[in-house]
């Protein structure tokens, strides 16, 4: 632990340094509090603990398919258990959906899209989307405190941007539902059926309100299935559909692995598929659907850039860079894990950095100090770990903040690399974690060059006072989403996808419409 | 082989004579050479970065008429033909999609403007090719010409259509605009020889994509002379590139390629669609298929449904950008 406080960033990188802290390894030699600066100056203060009540959380013990307006038990009989990834104690038991049940749940959803939903007039189908909005907003406190203990995140994110941006999509999209002939003029837009939609782990509750809202929007009715490591507010928003006396089957929930994920996609009744996750899964959903007449958005992988000028605003500059990479630990698709920082100023940006990351406050997600929360499940953890030590052998240099971890649960330190090669797997590989390699550029052009040497294309960030170069790097950079002076901004009428291997369709925003609807032209 | 003469020698005739002078005009003198004059034929070649290559692979195969009449040896690209084409196509995205919306707008009204002035040519080739009748492969041309007047009025539009200003709920400027994707592979529509090419092709280009476009396998010939029309229209060399061959053959190869970043697959046999949009997702492809149970019989003349500002849409990317306001 000695050279571990000694956090400098210069001593001998060793694999046993990236690993996760293992109980016996570290405890009890400093204080949880005892954060190092970059410069080996500690933080003169403490943080008292601040802990959200999970009081507000009534917990079943098992949770069941939810399927016509119904909550039902797997045919399987088979349920698997979903875990606190701060502690690795089981929250609760949750059904494991067979392939029957992924045909009755879209069956249902056909017989809604045929009855009720395809009946109901868009007026009407926009008030129930408000009804939705509103309990949301009711039940944050809920829903923030489930978000972070199903999914490991810091407290105040699920708070201040999972939950009220999930309440958002709703309200916005919600006013959609009876204008769709002002969204697209001169023609007669028409919903798609039944979508099937499979979300990731990383925004569990938000990404459902980015799938079902238009979805719902647009008239269609949905499937939807939740990662099955942060299965929770999926099961939870559910309860929000009864309550708001949705119509049975408009929306339903099934859980299970990714093979249920794929068998849902591939169902012959289903018309749309709209899929968030990884380039690799997304790959495999288009090959297992491709031929058919289902329509398809993807919202994949990223290996966003981070582009900071020699005139940037340095103090935002670093702020934003933090937030960008370590925002949710990392396990954002739109992460800027590559910085890219102009040669003349990277050894002082790099440093204060560094002091930064070294204020950076890990550990329990429930706490309302916390920065940095727990990895959502072992398997990423394992992949973060190698991806890490992938770097160090191709002979990066790394440096992490001498932070003490928890002795349970799934932690990870807040990692930069310097000296990094651009062929490294680190700077061209997907980490989705608290991992960011810097790179660095003498002018724009060399610096639009490396940034879109990547196949993936969802983000970039530009960081320069300069407003007409700026605007010269927007419209080179091949990205989807291109934050300047900031990074990590959402907004449910923003609209967000990827260029090239990150997918194709947009969700958010008047083009999130367009992913739910037939305008006639084929798609 | 030895067939194709003949057959060309009996269309030429036709035009020869309805273009001979009155009989009282003729110099007798002059009779016997005009009688005699052998027609001098053309050769279809691709259209590849702004030249006329034959296939590296050396074959052709043989185009017949609607009625089975041997029109003329096209050329029978290979794979590597279909590769050289979509490096040349990426090499000419920077500079197409970099000039002035206003300026790709003017280049491609000026292709409806040169495709005018070989009218007689184009209703001559797709009469033959598609075995219409002298009205019907006018209304054809004449609608392929207006096509790309159609959608040169786009260029400096559908920005303004498909951007948006959004107004999101913090102190940020936030905008969506549309972008080309890039390169586009085009397996135009195999009936429709000239006017569902041109429906196909124009909405790709017009946003500043570039295109390989594999003509009707069938009826190529009409797909050739447009390439020569695009050669002397200003459309910079490289933007559209006119391959002719057997689907079959190319079509795996334009859809499997990495450095092709969307494919129009209308033209693509039904029983191949599963095989191409397989290959197409390796490198996440945007796949623009024809609407639901859309057969060869689709009405081309039909400007309500087969001129869309989607299918210009469905070759652009939004991109959405970020800035603080005030802070």
């Amino acid at each position: 632990m000695a050279a571990r406080k000694d956090s400098s960033g210069s001593r001998e990188p060793s694999a046993a340094l990236v690993r996760r802290t293992s109980p016996d390894v570290g405890r009890g030699t400093q204080s949880p509090n005892s954060w190092a600066l970059g410069d080996g100056q500690q933080v003169p203060w403490e943080y008292a603990p601040a802990p959200e009540s999970r009081d507000v959380v009534q917990l079943k013990s098992r949770y069941g398919l939810f399927i016509g307006g119904k909550e039902v038990a797997p045919r399987s009989g088979q349920w698997f258990t979903t875990v606190d990834p701060s502690t690795e104690e089981p929250l609760a038991e949750i059904a494991r959906a067979t392939v029957e049940d992924v045909d009755q749940a879209v069956s249902s959803a056909r017989r809604a899209f045929k009855r009720d939903w395809g009946s109901l007039r868009g007026s009407e189908r926009a008030k129930y989307l408000f009804r939705i909005a509103r309990i949301l907003q009711e039940r944050s406190r809920e829903f923030a405190v489930l978000e972070t203990l199903d999914g490991g995140k810091p407290i105040k994110e699920s708070r201040d941007v999972d939950v009220p941006l999930a309440a958002a999509h709703f309200w916005y999209y919600a006013g959609w539902a009876d204008k769709l002939e002002y969204a697209f003029p001169n023609r007669d837009p028409q919903p798609l059926g039944v979508a099937a939609q499979v979300i990731p782990w990383n925004f569990p509750l938000l990404m459902l309100a980015w799938k079902i809202a238009p979805a719902l929007a647009a008239g269609n009715t949905v499937v939807l299935k939740p990662a099955s490591s942060t299965p929770l507010s999926a099961l939870f928003f559910a309860d929000v559909c009864r309550q708001a006396d949705l119509p049975p089957g408009v929306v339903n929930i099934i859980t299970g692995p990714g093979e249920i994920g794929l068998a849902l996609v591939k169902h012959p009744d289903v018309d749309k598929v709209a899929f968030t996750g990884s380039t690799s899964v997304g790959k495999e959903i288009g090959r297992a659907i491709a031929g058919t007449d289902k329509a398809l958005t993807l919202e994949l992988g990223g290996k966003a850039a981070n582009i900071v000028f020699d005139d940037a605003p340095i103090d935002q500059a670093i702020e934003g860079v933090v937030n960008g990479i370590f925002f949710n630990q990392g396990e954002v698709c739109c992460a800027g894990s590559r910085l890219f920082v102009q040669e003349s100023i990277a050894d002082s940006f790099v440093e204060r950095l560094k002091d930064r990351l070294s204020t950076l406050r890990v550990g329990d997600p429930l706490d309302k100090n916390t920065d940095v929360g727990a990895i959502n499940n072992a398997a990423q953890l394992a992949k973060i770990e190698e991806l890490v030590e992938a770097g160090i052998a191709e002979g990066a240099d790394i440096y992490q903040p001498a932070c003490e971890l928890p002795a349970r649960g799934w932690f990870f330190r807040p990692t930069l690399f310097t000296n990094v090669a651009q062929s490294s797997r680190i700077a061209q590989e997907e980490i989705f974690g608290p991992v960011l390699s810097v790179l660095t550029f003498r002018t724009p052009a060399e610096a639009l060059e490396k940034a879109n040497n990547t196949a993936y294309g969802l983000s970039a960030g530009v960081w320069t006072e300069k407003g007409s170069r700026i605007l010269d790097m927007v419209s080179k950079l091949r990205a989807g989403v291109v934050w300047a002076n900031t990074f990590n901004r959402f907004d449910p009428t923003s609209p967000f996808g990827g260029y090239k291997e990150s997918g194709f369709g947009r969700e958010g925003g008047l083009h999130g419409l367009l992913a739910y609807l037939d305008l006639g032209g084929g798609h | 082989m030895a067939t194709v003469p003949e057959a060309r020698r009996s269309t030429r005739r036709v035009r020869e004579t309805s273009l001979d002078v009155p009989t009282s005009n003729r110099n007798p003198a002059n009779d016997e050479a005009q009688l005699t004059r052998i027609p001098v034929r053309k050769t279809y070649k691709l259209y590849v970065g702004g030249q006329f290559p034959r296939s590296e692979s050396g074959r052709s195969y043989i185009v017949r008429a609607a009625d089975g009449t041997p029109l003329a040896n096209a050329v029978r690209s290979s794979r590597k033909d279909v590769r050289d084409a979509v490096r040349t196509a990426r090499g000419a995205v920077a500079g197409w999609s970099g000039k002035t919306a206003m300026n790709r707008g003017q280049v491609l009204y000026r292709v409806a403007e040169l495709m005018e002035g070989r009218r007689a040519q184009f209703i001559e080739e797709v009469a033959s090719a598609e075995g219409l009748s002298p009205a019907d492969a006018t209304a054809q041309v004449d609608r392929a010409i207006d096509r790309w007047v159609w959608y040169a009025g786009w260029a400096d539009k559908i920005s303004q259509v498909l951007g948006t200003v959004n107004p999101v709920a913090a102190p940020y400027f936030n905008f969506s605009i549309p972008e080309p994707t890039g390169v586009v592979g085009v397996v135009a529509p195999e009936s429709s020889s000239l006017l569902g090419l041109v429906s196909r092709v124009a909405p790709v280009v017009v946003s500043g994509n570039a295109a390989v476009v594999l003509a009707s396998e069938s009826r190529p010939l009409p797909a050739v002379t447009l390439g020569e029309v695009l050669a002397t229209s200003d459309v910079p060399a490289g933007v559209i590139n006119i391959l002719t061959g057997l689907r079959k053959e190319l079509v795996p190869t334009l859809a499997a390629h990495m450095d092709v970043n969307a494919i129009d697959t209308w033209g693509v046999p039904r029983d191949m669609r599963a095989q191409i949009e397989t290959s197409a997702i390796d490198n996440v492809k945007r796949v623009a298929r024809p609407p639901r149970g859309v057969d060869d019989r689709y009405d081309w003349l039909d400007d309500r449904r087969a001129q869309r500002p989607e299918w210009i849409a469905a070759y652009l990317e939004i991109k959405t950008v970020w800035h603080p306001i005030g802070m």
